[in-house]
C-alpha cells in the first residue's frame, strides 16, 4: 500500500530525514517511536505533503502512485489522514460543515454522489454512536477553544467519518491523561480492517498497549535504526532512547 | 454545502462575472458640470421649482468645497468635468407598463440575477432597477400601495410626495454636509424613495439594484427611506458596472429616519467593477450614509458587504438621538490586488441609554489596502450610553495591507465602551489543515475567510448571505499560493 523509499527531506535547506525506508500492507499497524528530534513527526507531516518540507531524494509510493508529485488535497482525497498532533482553529466554521465539506470532496473525487446535510447529520450520528462520544463537538467551530484532549478527540472523529485507507496517528496521545488515552485508542480500534492501514508515531510506548502495532520501527538520526514487534517498543519503554544512540551509530558507521 | 460548494467551482474561473455592457442607445447630457447641467437634470425630471433650486444651492456651495484627503487611498486627480452628469437608455414615450420597457434591459437585469418580468419575479422582494441616471422599474408597487408602504424612483416621489421629499431630503446628510454629499445634492438622478407609514411592518424585503452601464459617465444615486413610528422594513441594495479601463465616479447619499420604536435594516452588497489585476479601471465608489434614529426606541442596522470598487470611501453612520434607540453596524470589508477601501463607521450617541454596535472584519489580499475609520461619539446628554466595537482584520499574502483607526470621543462619565481588534494572517498551517482532509486550496481559503465573517453575514438576509458567500471566493480568488 505504502512504499517508502531511501527519503530524504529537510526544510530550508536543513535535511531532516536522511533515507528512511518503510513498507506499509493493508490491515498493517506500524509503530514510528523515537526520540525527540529524531524526525518522527518530520515524516508524517513529509507523508501528509506540508508544503514546508521538501523532498530532496528517494520515493514514496501509495497504491503505485508517486506521492511526491500529489498535492496535499489529492494524497487525502487518494486515502491518507493525518491526525495533527496540533490541530489547527478555524473560526466560524462549525465542526459538522467542516466534516461535511471534506467527506463530500473526498466522495466527489471518487464519483460518488455528495451528502446534502440530512443524509450528512445521519452518518454522523452513527459514527459518534459507534465510538460512543456524544455531539458536543461537532457543533462547535472546528477546534476554536477546544481542550487538548477534545482536540484529539476530534482528529479521530474526522478520522472516522473520513475513513481513510491509510491513518497517520502523529502523536495523538501526547498530552493526554491515561483515561483519555485508552478512550482514543479505544475509539480508534473500531476503525481498524483488514484494507485499512496504521501508522502511529509516538515518543511512548503507553498507547500500544490500547493499541497493539504489528511493527515498530525506532527513527533516530532520520533514519529507521531498529524494526522489531511489540517487544521492541517494550524494551525502550524499559531502557529509554539512550540505548538506541549506539545502535544508531552502529547503523550509520 | 453541495450546492454552494459547485456554485464556488463554477465561480473561480470568472474574476468579475458582471463586466459585460449593454449595447443600447442612450441620451447623454453634454460631458462637464455647471448650472446649465443642473438644469438640465431638473428638467429631465420634470422637477418642480423648489427642487432646481435646492439642487443649484447645493452645487454653489460645492464650487466652494474642496475634495477630502484625510483618507488612506491616493487616486489621480479625479476631472469632474470629464464625467457625463446624466445618462439614460432612449425612450420615445412615457411608459405604462413593464411591457413596454426595452426587452434590452429587462434582459440586462436578469443576466445580473434580478429578474424583473412578472412571472419571474423573487418572491417576497420588491425590486427597484436603476440603469445608468433612471430608474428602469419598480416591482411589487401596488401590493405596497394596499399596506400604505411608498416604494418609488426617488424622481417620482418628487412629483407624487413632494411634502415628505421637501420634508426629509437632506434632514439627515445636508447638502453642505461633504464635497461628495454636495455633488450628489445638486446632481443626483436617481434612486429609491420609501415610506413605511405608522405601525406597519413592510411585508416585503425592498430592494435596489444600480447598473451603470454608459461609458464616461458617473452615476449619483440618492436613496431616501423613512419608517414611521412603530414600522419596520428591511432594505437591500446590490450593484455591479462593465468592466472599463478607465475609472468611473459613483457619488451617492442614503438617508434613513426611523421615528419612535421603528427598526431599519439596510443591507449592502457593493460588487461595482474593482478594476483589473494591475489596478487599471474600476469604480471610484465615495458614499455618505447616514441613519438618524429621531425617535424613542428606534433602531437602524446597517449590514455592508464591500468587494467591489478600485476606491471605497464610505462610512454608514447613525446619529442616535431618541432616548433608548440602537444604531448596528457590521461589515465585510475585501481588497484584493490593487483596490483601496476605507470604511467605517460613526455613532453618536445623543439621546439616554443609548447602545450601538460595531462589527468591522477587513480582509486584505494582493497589494490592497484596507483600512477601517470609525468613529464612537458620546455626547454631554447621553446617559448610561453603550459601544461594542470589534475590528478583526485578516491579511493574505505579505503584499497587502489593513489599518484600523478606531476614534473614541466620551463627554459622559456613565458610558460603557468596549473595544476589541484582532489582525491574523490566513495561515499556510490552516490551509494544510484543510487540504488535509481533501479540500482544494480555494475552498480552503474560503471556508476560512466565510468563518471569519460569520458575525456579518448571519445578519444579512437569506438571498443576500449566499450571494455575499459567493462574492467572497470570487473576489479571493487567486489570492494564495
Amino acid at each position: 500500500m505504502l512504499e517508502v523509499k531511501n527519503l530524504h527531506s529537510g526544510v530550508e535547506g536543513v535535511e531532516i530525514l536522511k533515507g528512511v525506508d518503510l513498507t506499509v500492507k493493508p490491515g498493517e499497524v506500524h509503530a514510528i517511536m523515537g526520540p525527540n528530534g529524531s524526525g518522527k513527526s518530520t515524516f508524517a507531516q513529509v507523508l501528509a505533503g506540508h508544503p514546508a518540507y521538501e523532498v530532496t531524494g528517494g520515493s514514496v509510493t501509495f497504491e503505485g502512485k508517486d506521492l511526491v508529485e500529489m498535492d496535499a488535497d489529492e494524497r487525502a482525497r487518494a486515502g491518507i489522514f493525518l491526525a495533527f498532533q496540533y490541530p489547527v482553529a478555524i473560526r466560524g466554521i462549525t465542526n459538522a460543515y467542516f466534516l461535511q465539506s471534506a467527506l463530500n470532496a473526498v466522495r466527489k473525487d471518487q464519483g460518488l454522489e455528495e451528502l446534502d446535510t440530512l443524509d450528512f447529520a445521519e452518518l454522523l450520528e452513527k459514527k459518534l454512536e459507534m465510538i460512543g462520544w456524544d455531539d458536543s463537538l461537532i457543533h462547535r467551530a472546528v477546534n476554536d477553544g477546544f481542550s487538548g484532549g477534545e482536540k484529539k478527540r476530534n482528529e479521530i472523529l474526522q478520522l472516522a467519518v473520513l475513513e481513510p485507507k491509510l491513518a497517520i496517528l502523529d502523536e495523538t496521545d501526547s498530552g493526554l491523561d491515561i483515561d483519555a488515552v485508552k478512550e482514543v485508542a479505544a475509539a480508534v480500534n473500531r476503525f481498524r480492517s483488514e484494507d485499512r492501514a496504521f501508522i502511529v508515531v509516538t515518543h511512548y510506548e503507553r498507547i500500544l498497549n490500547y493499541f497493539t502495532p504489528d511493527h515498530v520501527h525506532v527513527l533516530a538520526g532520520g533514519k529507521v535504526v531498529m524494526s522489531g514487534d511489540m517487544k521492541l517498543a517494550l524494551e525502550l519503554e524499559a531502557k529509554g532512547y539512550d540505548w538506541i544512540a549506539g545502535e544508531a551509530a552502529a547503523v550509520a558507521g | 454545502m453541495s450546492q454552494s460548494q459547485s456554485a464556488i467551482d463554477q465561480q473561480v474561473s470568472q474574476p468579475y462575472k458582471y463586466g459585460w455592457s449593454t449595447d443600447i442607445e442612450s441620451e447623454l447630457a453634454p460631458v462637464g458640470l455647471n448650472e446649465d447641467i443642473i438644469r438640465l437634470i431638473s428638467e429631465k425630471k420634470k422637477e418642480p421649482e423648489w427642487m432646481l433650486e435646492w439642487r443649484l444651492k447645493a452645487y454653489r456651495h460645492w464650487l466652494e468645497m474642496r475634495e477630502p484627503n484625510w483618507a488612506n487611498i491616493t487616486y489621480p486627480p479625479i476631472d469632474y468635468q470629464a464625467i457625463h452628469y446624466y445618462a439614460a437608455p432612449k425612450q420615445t414615450k412615457a411608459l405604462e407598463s413593464l411591457d413596454e420597457v426595452d426587452p434590452k434591459l429587462l434582459e440586462t437585469f436578469e443576466k445580473l440575477g434580478i429578474p424583473l418580468q412578472e412571472q419571474k419575479r423573487l418572491t417576497g422582494v420588491a425590486v427597484d432597477a436603476v440603469f445608468d441616471s433612471v430608474s428602469v422599474a419598480t416591482t411589487f408597487k401596488e401590493e405596497l400601495k394596499k399596506y400604505g408602504v411608498i416604494f418609488l424612483p426617488i424622481s417620482e416621489a418628487i412629483q407624487e410626495h413632494p411634502d415628505l421629499v421637501k420634508r426629509y431630503l437632506g434632514a439627515v446628510v445636508p447638502p453642505t454636509d461633504n464635497f461628495f454629499a454636495a455633488l450628489n445634492s445638486a446632481v443626483f438622478t436617481d434612486g429609491s424613495f420609501v415610506y413605511v407609514p405608522k405601525g406597519v411592518k413592510c411585508p416585503l424585503e425592498l430592494s435596489t439594484y444600480f447598473r451603470i452601464n454608459a461609458l464616461a459617465t458617473g452615476q449619483f444615486e440618492r436613496t431616501l427611506i423613512i419608517a414611521d413610528d412603530d414600522s419596520y422594513v428591511s432594505y437591500m441594495e446590490g450593484c455591479s458596472a462593465p468592466m472599463r479601463d478607465e475609472n468611473q465616479l459613483h457619488a451617492a447619499v442614503v438617508e434613513l429616519v426611523a421615528h419612535d420604536n421603528a427598526q431599519i435594516k439596510y443591507s449592502t452588497i457593493q460588487n461595482w467593477y474593482p478594476g483589473d489585476e494591475d489596478g487599471r479601471g474600476g469604480i471610484y465608489n465615495f458614499v455618505t450614509k447616514r441613519g438618524r434614529c429621531m425617535g424613542a426606541s428606534s433602531k437602524i442596522s446597517w449590514t455592508q458587504v464591500e468587494t467591489g470598487s478600485a476606491i471605497t470611501w464610505k462610512y454608514p453612520s447613525c446619529i442616535l438621538e431618541g432616548d433608548n434607540s440602537i444604531g448596528e453596524f457590521y461589515s465585510v470589508a475585501v481588497t484584493n490586488n490593487h483596490q483601496q477601501a476605507d470604511t467605517g463607521t460613526k455613532m453618536i450617541h445623543i439621546g439616554k441609554n443609548t447602545r450601538s454596535t460595531i462589527v468591522s472584519k477587513g480582509i486584505s489580499a494582493g497589494r490592497s489596502q484596507n483600512t477601517y475609520r470609525g468613529q464612537v461619539k458620546i455626547m454631554k446628554a447621553a446617559e448610561n450610553a453603550r459601544n461594542y466595537s470589534q475590528c478583526d482584520s485578516m491579511l493574505i499574502g505579505d503584499q497587502c495591507g489593513a489599518h484600523t483607526f478606531p476614534y473614541i470621543d466620551v463627554r459622559n462619565s456613565s458610558a460603557i465602551m468596549e473595544h476589541e481588534a484582532t489582525t491574523s494572517k490566513v495561515g499556510e498551517d490552516q490551509i494544510f489543515y484543510c487540504k488535509q482532509r481533501g479540500l482544494s486550496e480555494e475552498d480552503a481559503v474560503s471556508l476560512v475567510v466565510n468563518g471569519f465573517c460569520k458575525e456579518v453575514f448571519r445578519e444579512l438576509p437569506m438571498e443576500f448571505a449566499v450571494e455575499a458567500t459567493r462574492l467572497l471566493s470570487v473576489s479571493l480568488e487567486g489570492s494564495v499560493g
